[in-house]
């Protein structure tokens, strides 16, 4: 690996990390689109900051585009808070008429300025390396990397210093304003961050790759776990993961760093929405065809209970009379019979004695309209499930 | 090129005359569309979907290698359709929010959009140019069958609605009613979510990606503040679409350098803060209006009540009062005297005034009922 490699994958991971930790937030508060907006918006901040500073990296035009950030989710706020529209219709309003001005401011100057749309789009990662820091004339390393991570250190101090403030901010507003944090603050300070970070990260990566390193990570990370720290950490882990194979597939296809990354990221995605173990799309299909057969189960053994005369409990009958088709009967048949919860006799079911217990209790829960623990009862009586 | 120029140009020049069409045949489908986005609360769908329709264009492009937009239009249109229903099995299946899913998708699709681009970069006889402009847009590029297409479209969007008229205004006030009384509310969703991306595919290469969005939020947010009625509404985000695309693109082609997409969308936004304000129902001016004349009625109020509380010590309720002892009274101005001697609750006679017999009556009732100055 030459040190340009070495820099690059540097760079793309701290990326990764300063951008999954705002966005874990922003997952949790809902607000994930507003990093989209941000990335979009901060473009007539960077125009106006690069006429004035002509250098793409300096700190005043990374202040100025933050603070075109925050004046977008300040104009959504306001907005939002006329009640003329929804706060995604807001949002949807706003960011395509900044970013429209910035196109125009753009194109208006074409001829003095080196920059265009694409790129702050799209992003290059593989020039990063170029754009050295000169401090007294000796190389520091690429300008970007010292960029981004001073805005990770920044990051990281402020989440550790508020951590408490944010989390109790985060899932419980009126807890934290009655305990005397400011929600506001929070929100702000969050909003700022995350332009901030935006800003820091657009010139290496690209605008939209920062909003898949600011949202893919903390969701695949949402889907695995509930436990807000172990939350971060393994987003951060995913962000870095996708950042190192993504550089490393860029390289092996010789295609663009910042789509590999983001397409690492989506079959990432794509396996934890697969397979993630509680909520992910095969498990909860699993589980819901499991409620459904055992929904089923209890509306027939409550059928067997309720009958006492034999013509009602005839195998034939029952097909009829319950109006199931016939894989279904068979499986829910099945099913009783092998948690010992039925006996065939003769074309005739009857309940086992933990077949009645079984009902009885079931049908008391449902009374008392504690379905939940339902559950429970299914652990203690099931060998096995639907 | 002056503006009056354009307009007389619009109905001889070939290429003006197929822009401006295509534009305003975009702006009157977007706003038809957009109108049931921005009620259904799925405005930022239509963001999502157009950069999720990025792959598909590319993948297209590498398959058959035309550069033949019919062709792009259906790249776009699949992805645009796979991005939207994994959206809603995300929203669905999972706990993650709408709002996680739509970016997830928007940025994992325009991000595996931008890896097949370097591809097509890479090609020999590439000519990136006619997939770039599905970035950023370029109305130049509209040829007469693309505005035959968009006419096809606003066709189609015309007869659906007309037929679905009834179905569609009942799922989106009250979606459960709806599913009650037997209508097929999915079948329903999946025909205007198809609609929804149709629009969004035709318009992607006059506007391009990032500001289609705006294209089908900004007519019907407009709309919006003007009525209740969601047919007006439709109709008139009809009428604000075409004239953000007729004049962003009369704006665009009379000065140099100006593309058309962000100039549309910004005039889009010019009648989105216009109807904000000016609109008389919910507008912010109007609104404030009505704040001012309220607080002003409040002041009558508590300047005609103290009158009475001074009047009823007299016997005779219209004895003259000089004004100087509503003094220590802080509500009190020139002009509210005079808007209560307008309304006859009092007469002013030089430096004194008296309760007319109307005015007690008005200040006896004055916290009783639920009357006030104007009736």
């Amino acid at each position: 690996m030459t040190s340009a490699q070495i820099e690059i994958q540097l760079i793309a991971c701290i990326v990764a990390i300063a951008c999954a930790i705002p966005g874990t937030f922003l997952v949790l508060r809902k607000m994930a689109m507003i990093s989209d907006a941000i990335s979009h918006s901060i473009l007539p901040g960077i125009v106006i900051g690069f006429f004035l500073t002509e250098d793409l990296n300096s700190p005043w035009l990374i202040l100025l585009a933050a603070l075109s950030g925050i004046i977008t989710v300040v104009m959504v706020e306001y907005i939002q808070k006329t009640g003329l529209v929804k706060e995604d219709t807001a949002i949807g309003l706003v960011f395509p008429a900044l970013f429209s001005i910035g196109v125009i401011l753009i194109a208006k100057n074409a001829g003095d300025v080196h920059l265009d749309v694409d790129a702050v789009l799209l992003g290059e990662l593989a020039f990063a390396p170029f754009d050295r820091l000169l401090i007294g004339g000796t190389d520091v390393g690429p300008k970007s990397l010292w960029v981004i991570g001073t805005i990770l250190l920044l990051t990281l101090g402020l989440l550790i210093a508020f951590f408490k403030e944010l989390k109790i901010s985060t899932f419980d507003k009126q807890l934290a304003a009655t305990l005397g944090f400011s929600p506001v603050l929070m929100h702000y300070g969050l909003m700022s961050i995350a332009s901030v970070t935006t800003v820091g990260a657009f010139d290496a990566v690209g605008a939209i790759l920062v909003v898949a390193l600011m949202i893919a990570p903390p969701a695949m990370a949402y889907l695995l776990i509930k436990d807000l720290k172990k939350m971060l950490v393994l987003a951060c882990i995913f962000g870095v993961i996708a950042a190192l194979a993504g550089y490393w597939m860029a390289h092996w296809l010789d295609a663009s760093i910042a789509g590999s990354i983001t397409t690492v990221l989506g079959m990432l995605f794509l396996a934890v929405y697969l397979f993630a173990p509680n909520s992910g799309l095969i498990s909860v299909l699993h589980r819901q065809k499991r409620q459904k057969i055992e929904v089923h189960l209890l509306t027939f053994l409550l059928h067997l209970q309720n009958h006492r005369e034999k013509s009602e409990r005839h195998i034939n009958h029952l097909n009829e009379h319950i109006n199931w088709h016939k894989v279904r009967a068979t499986s829910v048949v099945n099913l009783a019979l092998k948690n010992n919860m039925i006996t065939i006799d003769d074309h005739i079911i009857s309940l086992t004695e933990k077949g009645k217990i079984f009902t009885t209790e079931a049908i008391n829960y449902i009374i008392t309209n504690k379905s939940a623990a339902i559950e429970d009862m299914k652990e203690r009586f099931f060998l096995f499930r639907g | 090129m002056s503006v009056q120029e354009y307009f007389s140009l619009v109905f001889t020049d070939y290429t003006l005359r197929t822009i401006t069409l295509g534009t305003a045949i975009l702006g009157i489908v977007c706003g038809m569309l957009g109108s049931f986005a921005v009620l259904r609360k799925q405005s930022l769908l239509g963001d999502a979907i157009s950069h999720a329709a990025l792959p598909g264009i590319v993948i297209a492009f590498l398959i058959t290698g035309a550069k033949n937009s019919n062709t792009l239009l259906v790249g776009a249109l699949i992805s645009g359709l796979i991005g939207t229903f994994w959206i809603k099995g995300i929203i669905t299946k999972t706990h993650l929010k709408s709002d996680t899913a739509l970016g997830l998708i928007l940025s994992l699709f325009f991000g595996f959009g931008m890896l097949l681009l370097t591809f097509v970069q890479k090609m020999p006889n590439a000519q990136q140019a006619g997939l770039d402009k599905y970035l950023f847009g370029q109305a130049a590029t509209l040829v007469e069958s693309d505005v035959w297409l968009m006419g096809g479209v606003m066709l189609i969007a015309l007869v659906v609605l007309v037929v679905f008229w009834k179905e569609f205004k009942l799922q989106h006030f009250d979606a459960d009613y709806t599913k009650s009384l037997g209508f097929n509310t999915r079948f329903l969703d999946v025909v205007m979510t198809a609609l929804i991306v149709l629009s969004i595919v035709i318009g992607l290469q006059t506007v391009g990606v990032v500001l289609m969005s705006a294209m089908l939020l900004a007519p019907a947010a407009a709309a919006r503040q003007w009525t209740n009625n969601l047919a007006v509404m439709i109709f008139l985000a009809a009428v604000f679409g075409a004239f953000s695309g007729i004049f962003g693109t009369a704006i665009s082609a009379t000065s140099n350098n100006l593309s058309t997409g962000p100039v549309i969308v910004l005039i889009a936004a010019f009648f989105v803060v216009i109807s904000f304000i000016f609109s008389p129902g919910r507008g912010l001016l109007f609104k404030q209006i009505r704040h001012w004349k309220n607080r002003n009625d409040l002041q009558l109020h508590k300047t005609l009540y103290f009158m009475y509380e001074i009047a009823k010590t007299h016997q005779d309720i219209s004895h003259p009062h000089a004004v100087k002892i509503l003094n220590n009274f802080q509500g009190y101005t020139k002009n509210s005297l005079k808007s209560l001697a307008d309304r006859e609750y009092i007469t002013v006679d030089g430096a004194m005034w008296s309760l007319t017999p109307k005015g007690y009556e008005k200040a006896i009732n004055l916290y009783n009922q639920q009357d006030n100055l104007n009736d």
